[in-house]
């Protein structure tokens, strides 16, 4: 066991305990801080697969800013905690874990059994992980979209205000 | 050395986590976040997929999603603001006026 | 001069369509009766001189068929199609029955512009008698079975019109109605009839069919089978038993109308056609049989009733329906020029009769009943002579018409292979109630004691009727001499049209020598006889006829109320047909079955709906599990595959 593979396993764990976690509890400011601590899981994925500016971009983005943000408004609209939890057994709950227990078999099979039987190696992950690789092709390959994205985020903010303010009228 | 079928199977794990908690829970904020932990997962496939064939196009594309994802954090969070002035709650039950 | 034969249906049709459109605007009543009889005559001009070119050619080439145009032409199979033409078939039998209609119709007509003066539908009548005539005329010059038929159905709806002319009055329009529907009952019989010749013969084409029918043996069964339905459509047509029931209701209509449509021209059509098809009779000896058996049991039938009938016209249509009988008898036994020849005498003398009557009742100013009349013969001389002259023709009195022609069929029943002794004896029967009933009305209305109300100053009628009355009455004084025994000359006429028939039937000419005389003689005496005791228990003992009724009440009143023919069919089949259409056609089938369906379909899909819309909850995650569930469902079938 390399180093590598404890640290994803630690990661793995981290990441999916923290999902569930997430997923089921009353509070939401509970359910937001799991939510960064699977960011911080994710990130160290990343890392693992040797892509660092995507890692810290993660952090910085993911769990500094959008997080932020729904702290920020689960403070604002002083929600409690969800009552009415306990009510767990209903149909619509059996249906869709039925439903989503049964996809996730599939998905586990086609990519354990269908898959080649030789394994993929990580070839060139290190050279293309760096902040320079991805600069590189982010200001030349992918450049429109890169200032279109600016575009996207413009509109963003302008609904976000549009939509969030007081009416004055 | 890990395969990539375990990161592929780690996030389609935190994928449907994800799914079942968008489709069970009913305060619309843990919608959200649940929503957030699918794109996620989406990220990750990426991610694995550009390290292992070694192509920085998967990184790109994760950025973008990146900033994508943050926009639709903004615009959704400030709906659920106008929503909960309107019926003092985000409870997903009660809003059901496109109901038969 | 063939070539004009189109012409001959043309003018009726002219007159019909613009008296039809623009009658109602003429004021002048002269110019609508000139334009109306106008037509008739100028067909009637038209017959006469094809007829005359007829004589002067060889009779192989009286034949002739024009076509109009192809009516329907269609492909029904691999090799058989069905096509029709409108063409008219110029032989003997056709101008004959072409004269008859076009002449007494043109005199029937030119009477109608005296009888009908003053009416508020004057052009109307007129009209429709056009379109009659037309109808008519199409029947008889019609060269194949679909056209016979379109002028079949004409005359049916005509005599509808017609007949409900005075429309104002419930039971005319009752009389028309049932004048129809029994017509149409037998209309059924002659359709399935006419399909059965089609799918026999291939073609509905006189011409074709009867060549191949010539080549058929006696007794085949198909034959039987079309015979009789065609002879029911008779039956309908030519108030036969059992459909004769219209007929004396139909004389709610104007007198006019009575004595064209249902005396001398439609009801013969059935004897027409009887006549036209003779080749496919002589084939089937059991219709022949049937046709002569329900000839003979109708004349005598109609003639009893006939016999204690009060109203004037009621008697002229039991009449004309018992002489329909003899008629069919004459078919049936095998003798159709003698049909045919006693169709046209009646015709005169039938026509001549009724528009006699029509005098008296104008002059008594509508009235019908003969126990209200009497004594008039000196008021309406012209009416009263020719009148009794058309009496006499009817009874078989030599040398009128009525003579020859009913004598020629009486003996042909006597003699043929076909006929036997007892419809004979059946038939003279009939003649001697005919001669009795006929001079019964004749001594009821015009001679004896005044019965009438003294205010009424019967006059004589105008001279357009009386001009009619007398050229009829001419006619039927000599009408009868085309057909003296042994000379003939209408059954030589005749006989290229039925001599495919005669030969089938084999029917050897047993030259009757000494019995045909006998029987002569024999029927003129019953005749003689039945005037005579007419005239005596009328004229000098009327007081018989009270210890009679008195004597004999339900025979009387049998015979009376018209064997209770229209009561029976009332109770066993228009009240269990009306029961059936409101009981169960409307209430079962049509409110609760069809309207049923129909709302009901709209209520299943409603509830459908309903269940269905339960699916839009409104809430967001319920859509999203249905995604959920789609992506198992696609990633599930494509691992499948």
């Amino acid at each position: 066991m390399t180093l590598e593979q404890i640290l994803f396993y630690i990661f793995a764990l981290g990441g999916i305990v923290s999902a569930l976690l997430v997923v089921t509890r009353r509070n939401p400011i509970i359910s937001a801080i799991y939510l960064i601590v699977n960011f911080f899981c994710l990130a160290g994925i990343y890392l693992t697969l040797h892509a660092q500016f995507i890692a810290v971009v993660q952090i910085l983005v993911y769990a500094g800013a959008i997080m932020v943000l729904f702290v920020f408004v689960i403070m604002l609209l002083n929600l409690g905690d969800e009552r009415s939890l306990r009510d767990g057994f209903s149909w619509k709950k059996i249906v869709a874990g039925g439903f989503g227990f049964g996809v996730l078999m599939e998905l586990i099979y086609i990519f354990m059994i269908q898959s080649d039987s030789q394994t993929i190696e990580m070839t060139r992950a290190t050279e293309i992980g760096t902040v320079e690789a991805i600069g590189h092709i982010l200001f030349t390959q992918f450049l429109f979209p890169f200032e279109v994205t600016s575009l996207l985020l413009t509109a963003a903010i302008v609904g976000a205000i549009v939509l969030a303010k007081k009416n004055l009228d | 050395m890990v395969p990539l079928q375990l990161y592929l199977i780690l996030s389609a794990v935190m994928f449907i986590i994800g799914a079942l908690g968008v489709v069970t829970r009913r305060n619309a904020i843990i919608v959200f976040m649940s929503i957030e932990l699918m794109l996620n997962s989406v990220n990750l496939t990426f991610v694995a997929f550009s390290a292992f064939l070694g192509d920085a196009t998967g990184q790109v594309f994760v950025f973008f999603v990146m900033t994508v994802a943050a926009a639709e954090a903004a615009v959704g969070l400030a709906v659920v603001i106008a929503l909960f002035r309107r019926k003092q709650t985000v409870n997903l039950d009660e809003i059901n006026i496109m109901k038969w | 001069m063939f070539a004009y034969t189109p012409l001959i249906v043309l003018f009726p049709l002219l007159g019909f369509l613009v008296l039809g459109l623009y009658g109602s605007r003429m004021k002048s009543e002269k110019l609508i009766g000139i334009l109306g009889s106008g037509t008739v005559g100028l067909s009637f001009l038209f017959a006469v001189l094809i007829f005359f070119q007829m004589l002067n050619v060889e009779p192989e080439q009286r034949k002739q068929i024009l076509i109009l145009f192809h009516w329907i032409s269609a492909f029904t199979g691999s090799s058989s199609s069905f096509s029709v033409n409108i063409a008219y078939q110029i032989d003997q039998l056709s101008i004959l029955m072409t004269l008859v209609v076009t002449g007494v119709g043109f005199l029937i007509h030119v009477y109608s512009i005296g009888y009908m003066h003053g009416d508020r539908g004057f052009w109307r009548f007129f009209a429709f008698m056009n379109l009659f005539i037309f109808a008519m005329l199409n029947l008889v010059l019609a060269d194949n079975f679909l056209l016979l038929f379109l002028g079949w159905e004409g005359v049916g709806l005509c005599s509808y019109l017609l007949i409900g002319f005075w429309y104002e009055k419930k039971f005319t329009g009752d009389a028309a109605k049932k004048a129809f529907v029994v017509n149409r009952i037998g209309d059924f019989g002659f359709i399935i009839g006419m399909l059965l010749i089609f799918s026999t013969f291939g073609s509905l084409n006189f011409t074709t069919v009867f060549n191949n029918a010539s080549l058929l043996t006696m007794g085949n069964s198909t034959i039987l089978w079309i015979t009789l339905l065609l002879f029911v459509g008779a039956i309908g047509k030519s108030a036969q038993i059992p459909l004769f029931v219209w007929l004396p209701d139909a004389m709610a209509g104007p007198t006019p109308v009575s004595a064209l449509i249902h005396a001398a021209t439609m009801v013969t059509a059935g004897v027409y056609m009887v006549a036209r098809c003779s080749i496919l009779y002589a084939l089937s000896p059991v219709t022949m049989e049937i046709v002569a058996v329900i000839g003979v049991v109708t004349a005598v039938f109609a003639a009893a009733i006939g016999l204690v009938q009060n109203d004037i016209k009621k008697v002229l249509a039991y009449s004309t329906i018992s002489q329909l009988g003899y008629m069919f008898l004459a078919m049936g036994v095998g003798a159709f020029s003698a049909g045919i020849f006693h169709l046209m005498t009646h015709a005169f003398f039938k026509a001549l009769l009724f528009l006699g009557s029509g005098a008296v009742i104008h002059a008594m100013h509508d009235e019908q009943d003969m126990r209200k009349m009497g004594g008039l013969k000196e008021y309406l001389p012209i009416t009263y002579w020719t009148f009794l002259l058309g009496a006499l023709a009817i009874s078989g009195i030599p040398p009128f018409a009525g003579f020859f022609s009913k004598d020629e069929i009486l003996w042909k029943t006597f003699n043929s292979e076909q006929g036997s002794w007892i419809l004979w004896l059946l038939g003279i029967f009939g003649a001697a109630m005919t001669a009795f009933y006929i001079f019964r009305l004749v001594i009821l209305t015009f001679e004896g004691k005044k019965r009438f109300d003294h205010h009424l100053h019967p006059h004589e009628a105008p001279k357009t009727m009386t001009g009619a009355l007398i050229i009829l009455a001419g006619l039927s004084v000599v009408g009868g001499f085309v057909g003296i025994p042994h000379w003939s000359g209408i059954e030589h006429w005749l006989d290229p049209v039925f001599s495919p028939a005669q030969y089938k039937l084999m029917s050897g000419e047993h030259s009757g020598g000494i019995m045909e005389y006998m029987l002569m003689a024999v029927s003129v005496g019953i005749a003689a006889a039945g005037i005579y005791i007419a005239r005596w228990i009328y004229l000098r003992r009327i007081e018989i006829v009270a210890s009679i009724q008195h004597r004999y009440p339900r025979i009387y009143r049998l015979l009376l109320n018209k064997y209770y023919v229209d009561e029976m069919y009332d109770a066993t089949i228009v009240e269990p047909a009306i029961k059936t259409s409101e009981e169960i056609l409307w209430k079962i089938v049509d409110v609760a079955l069809i309207d049923g369906i129909v709302n009901g379909s709209a209520k299943v899909i409603g509830a459908i709906a309903q269940t269905f819309r339960k699916i839009q909850t409104g809430v967001a995650q319920s859509y999203a599990i249905v995604f959920i569930g789609g992506i198992l469902f696609v990633i599930t079938w494509l691992l499948l595959k």
